[in-house]
């Protein structure tokens, strides 16, 4: 029986709150929203908070789809369910549908957050590679106020984020670019899995030619962070069978996967390279109107 | 600390660990063994039980944070009226072999019937995708389901013509 070590339990009645909190507890709290990360991890005792915030409360302040004119603004407690089902997000950018289609299983995903999909910090974690090729912001937000951290900075390595004690992330911010989309394509060994290995692209297009592109690469090495040559590749570039599969190269040159259950590192790899080239594919085609 | 709970209608309150997962709590406290404790890590779908009118996995889910909200388990489906619709299902369509997963199986297709009354097959198998059984193949299973979908869908039809 896989039961967490001994912790105290107190719910968050504002972000305020759990923020006061947090700051008074320090490194020995942890927040949970859906729990469906920090939960198997405490139970494995490879997480032993002293305490444990529970925000879930917080829907009012934190659960929460918003478009402006230049960004969409998604609150850190919105469930994936609710991600997955916004057919406003998934017109603006249709990776998000992609993804969340495939992150674990419906039930998982009426509890999972995107907050604490990305405060995980999971290198196969799906969101995090979305977020990536989005040129997602992330709001933490602590005693004295708020900062605002670029995803690429988000992610300090493997299980380790920018939010310090005393904080948590509270909004991601996503510019919306016109002549832009986006898609996701992921391989997994069954329903509701880890990624073996998957790949998020977005491009914005200026005519014919590809004006800025990047891509998110998931489970293939221990950051998740855009590959940079990809998009210097990509720039001011036309769409082309040839560009894809140079830019898929470029991929799989800046992967480092293990050999693990999932595949050899030559598997995923190779996947690197083809789901980069089929996403970019498909993000091309959506944003010049070939495909929805 | 002490948990308050609103489960298959009854308000319960019961002190218990912080760490207490509401799968144990169901069982060990509520005495609720319909709700099967399987594999322990979000990936089997026997301890489906609803928070809210939505189905969750409850060995991920503390008992702490049920507090306060309305939890429904599988002995929580049948009604005065009788078995739920999914459940007979479950029996005319040799919805099980060994009945491990049937709980959450059931929890779940009501949870999928209450919002969509006509699933597709492929709906069907989306829903219940976080969910594993190792007898049935899962075609009784789609069977049983898409039964009760039809059975209630005759007794709204019915309903309906009645009261014209």
């Amino acid at each position: 029986m896989q039961v967490p070590a001994p912790f105290e339990y107190e719910r968050a009645t504002s972000v305020d709150h759990a923020i006061a909190l947090m700051e008074r507890l320090g490194d020995e709290a942890r927040i949970v929203a859906g729990g469906h990360s920090l939960l198997p991890m405490m139970k494995l005792r490879l997480a032993m908070p002293e305490y444990l915030i529970d925000i879930n409360d917080l829907v009012d302040e934190l659960q929460y789809i918003r478009f402006t004119e230049d960004e969409v603004r998604i609150g850190a407690l919105t469930r994936h369910q609710q991600l997955l089902e916004s057919d406003e997000l998934a017109a603006i950018f249709p990776i998000f549908r992609d993804a969340e289609k495939v992150i674990a299983d419906p039930v998982v995903r009426n509890k999972g957050t995107l907050g604490g999909s990305l405060c995980q910090a999971d290198p196969s974690e799906d969101l995090s590679a979305v977020c990536d090729a989005l040129e997602a912001k992330c709001v933490i937000r602590n005693s004295s106020g708020q900062r605002v951290v670029e995803m690429h900075d988000f992610h300090r390595g493997p299980y380790e984020t920018a939010v310090e004690d005393g904080e948590m992330l509270t909004e991601v911010r996503i510019p919306i670019k016109p002549n832009s989309s986006s898609a996701y394509h992921k391989v997994e060994r069954r329903a509701g899995d880890w990624a073996v290995a998957s790949a998020g692209a977005a491009v914005t297009m200026n005519g014919d030619v590809i004006a800025d592109g990047r891509v998110g690469l998931c489970a293939v090495g221990p950051n998740l962070t855009n590959v940079q040559p990809i998009s210097d590749a990509l720039r001011n570039q036309p769409p082309s069978e040839e560009l894809y599969a140079r830019v898929g190269e470029i991929a799989a040159a800046n992967a480092s996967p293990a050999t693990d259950t999932r595949g050899t590192a030559a598997y995923k790899t190779h996947l690197a390279k083809e789901l980069t080239i089929r996403s970019l594919r498909k993000a091309v085609a959506r944003a010049t109107g070939q495909e929805i | 600390m002490e948990i308050s709970m609103n489960v298959n209608g009854d308000d319960v309150v019961r002190d218990v660990e912080p760490r207490t997962l509401l799968v144990h709590f169901l069982r060990d406290h509520m005495g609720l063994t319909g709700t099967h404790w399987g594999c322990d890590t979000s990936n089997c779908g026997t301890c489906v039980v609803w928070v809210d009118e939505e189905p969750v996995k409850s060995c991920t889910h503390l008992a702490a944070m049920a507090g306060g909200h309305r939890v429904k388990t599988v002995e929580g489906l049948e009604t005065a009226d009788g078995l739920d619709p999914v459940q007979e299902g479950f029996i005319q369509c040799h919805g099980l072999q060994c009945g491990f997963c049937t709980p959450g199986m059931m929890m779940t297709a009501r949870a999928l019937l209450d919002r969509n009354p006509d699933p597709s097959e492929e709906v069907i198998r989306e829903a219940i995708s976080g969910q594993i059984c190792r007898c049935t193949g899962y075609s009784t299973i789609i069977r049983s389901i898409q039964w009760a979908a039809a059975k209630e869908r005759e007794t709204s039809v019915s309903l309906e013509g009645s009261v014209a």
